[in-house]
């Protein structure tokens, strides 16, 4: 499951949609809006997406986490738009027997979100906003 | 050939739009694109080390050559997570 959204990320909506009883671990893991960065105080973000690559991105690293982690599914859903201190920017799911590889297959889902996917963040301060950039 | 081109964060915000159609003659490829948009905008040279091109949703190099119909795009390193 891969997904773009502009409304609140619905955890449980995202397992549930998942799971299955041959299951025996669902790790998840969720990405803040958090109120500091770079020595500021954040107000607020605002994200956005080359979407059609974005998608596509997306769903690459989910195949490429099926092949690479003993997992039996994946999900991963990123918000777009104004997000305010505190909410889910990004959520990741995995499913599996066991729970190792379900840790593993979200910290790879993660860093490779951050790494390839065409997604952008503004920060918005008291004196400004910034557009960020990755490495 | 037409081609549209997009562009997205702080490049959108240089260029004040996020897509435009540019019509091309002869062979090209991505980079040429890159700079005959920089000639008409300036400020995009200060990205000129750090942009990632995109032709039809897949990373592209600067050499990529440009075909009639092509979506290319440009922005700055990814910032989402």
């Amino acid at each position: 499951m891969y997904q773009l959204t502009r409304e609140p990320i619905d955890i449980q909506k995202i397992a549930s949609s998942l799971q299955r009883p041959e299951d025996g671990a669902v790790v998840v893991f969720q990405g803040l809006v958090r109120n500091h960065a770079r020595d500021k105080a954040v107000r607020f973000l605002e994200y956005e997406a080359y979407e059609s690559m974005a998608l596509k991105k997306l769903e690459e690293i989910g195949i490429r986490a099926k092949s690479d982690y003993e997992i039996r599914d994946i999900g991963i859903v990123h918000r777009l738009g104004h997000m305010d201190i505190g909410v889910c920017s990004v959520a990741i799911v995995a499913v599996s027997a066991h729970r190792g590889p379900a840790f593993e297959a979200c910290r790879f889902a993660i860093d490779a979100v951050k790494k390839i996917v065409p997604i952008w963040k503004k920060e918005f301060y008291e004196d400004g906003a910034v557009w960020i950039e990755g490495n | 050939m037409s081609v549209r081109v997009f562009f997205f964060a702080a490049l959108a915000d240089i260029t004040g739009m996020r897509e435009i159609r540019m019509d091309l003659s002869g062979a090209t490829d991505v980079i040429s694109v890159f700079n005959r948009l920089a000639a008409d905008f300036p400020l995009l040279e200060a990205h000129r080390s750090s942009v990632l091109f995109a032709l039809n949703s897949e990373y592209a190099r600067p050499e990529s050559p440009v075909r009639e119909g092509d979506e290319i795009a440009f922005f700055p390193p990814v910032s989402g997570g």
